[in-house]
């Protein structure tokens, strides 16, 4: 292919292509949410493992009576909720980094969110059966 | 995806070996070689140099090899006193300036010199920077403000001029950007860290008024918020300047102006 050959695709000004679509005016919620979340993950997480550790070696209605207890069913939900939470900011962030073809970012960052307020949902049930089964 | 194993015609080959002849102190040097002219892969070329008639610094090397060995070796340099910023390259595995850093600095054994990482290759050890220089021209980097032109300078107490200690000195070498995984990953749109700290330069100089316009321009998921706090920039600048911490404040700022 000789130098007169090459169509030139791409007129575009280097400033032209560096501006792009200019800013979403977005980001900062996703940034300071990851880092509530964290910080109430690790609250919640250090109850979580406690209520864990005492469970050690009971049996199952022992267990099931201490999810049943409204404090702890209050605080698994808050938990659950917390984790899916962080989990689908996390996620987001590393689709983002990665997946450069635009149509599979874009069913990765949707059907993360379903997957995690399925999660959610399904946790929370769980526990609320638990909970309020007298 | 991200691409994390090179093209066929990016794989690098073995290349020309130039042995030194009765060096009293001979050093390897091995350089990575690719013209756009000849089809060829890139390849990494040895060349010998004795360091009994050199120079201190990786660039009086380099200056010796095309001087004297291979004149079709290609670099950029110019002031080869750290203050340019054009002789920025990959130097035992660290991006810093030819000029500034010491040959003896180098871990033993070879000294390895690529051009600066992820970026298009110009030729041999130059890197294209245009879409780096667009990004910095973006982010309008000038004094911008709303009230009438004073008829004399505008003036800054030592403290406002304080706060512009550590970010003026940087000479947009784009060792840091090049060093950022999250720039190689998506500096398409990410500003990386360079012109982030440029863009903070101009935020936090008392006689700039367009604060809220450069947060504005900057509050992005992918301009801004690419930064995962990875910290190669800040280990790598070879002004030792810390570009991660001005990406900080500049997120500080963003929270600072909305609700909590």
């Amino acid at each position: 292919m000789s130098a007169k050959d090459v169509v030139v695709k791409d007129r575009r000004n280097p400033l032209k292509v560096a501006r792009g679509l200019g800013s979403s005016q977005s980001g900062v919620g996703h940034w300071w949410t990851q880092r509530l979340t964290a910080v109430a993950l690790v609250l919640l997480g250090v109850w979580f493992v406690v209520t864990v550790l005492c469970l050690l070696h009971a049996d199952y209605a022992t267990a099931r009576a201490t999810v049943a207890k409204p404090w702890n069913a209050l605080l698994l939900i808050a938990f659950v909720l917390t984790m899916f939470w962080h989990a689908v900011l996390g996620l987001q962030v590393v689709i983002e980094d990665y997946v450069h073809v635009r149509w599979k970012e874009v069913v990765l960052l949707v059907a993360i969110k379903f997957l995690a307020v399925l999660g959610a949902l399904a946790s929370v049930l769980a526990v609320l059966r638990i909970a309020l089964t007298p | 995806m991200a691409e994390f194993s090179l093209p066929k015609n990016s794989k690098i080959q073995p290349g020309k070996h130039y042995p030194a002849k009765d060096a009293k102190k001979p050093r390897t040097f091995r350089i990575y070689r690719w013209s756009p002219d000849d089809g060829q892969n890139p390849r990494i070329d040895t060349y010998e140099v004795d360091l009994a008639a050199c120079g201190p610094m990786v660039l009086d090397a380099l200056l010796k090899i095309k001087n004297e060995i291979d004149p079709t070796l290609t670099l950029r340099r110019s002031c080869r006193e750290g203050i340019c910023g054009s002789c920025a390259m990959n130097i035992d595995g660290t991006n810093t300036l030819a000029c500034t850093r010491a040959i003896s600095e180098c871990a033993s054994g070879d000294v390895k010199i690529y051009p600066l990482p992820h970026m298009p290759v110009v030729k041999d050890l130059v890197p294209d920077l245009t879409h780096f220089y667009a990004q910095f021209a973006s982010i309008k980097p000038w004094i911008r403000t709303q009230s009438p032109v004073p008829n004399r300078e505008r003036l800054q107490s030592p403290e406002e001029r304080k706060k512009l200690d550590g970010l003026y000195e940087c000479i947009l070498c784009a060792c840091c950007s090049t060093s950022c995984p999250s720039y190689w990953w998506n500096g398409d749109k990410y500003l990386g860290p360079a012109i982030l700290l440029q863009a903070y330069r101009w935020i936090v100089d008392s006689r700039d008024e367009a604060t809220g316009e450069r947060l504005d321009d900057l509050e992005d998921p992918f301009k801004l918020y690419r930064c995962h706090t990875i910290m190669n920039c800040t280990r790598t600048c070879p002004k030792g300047l810390n570009p991660a911490k001005a990406i900080a404040e500049i997120k500080k700022l963003m929270v600072e102006r909305r609700s909590a």
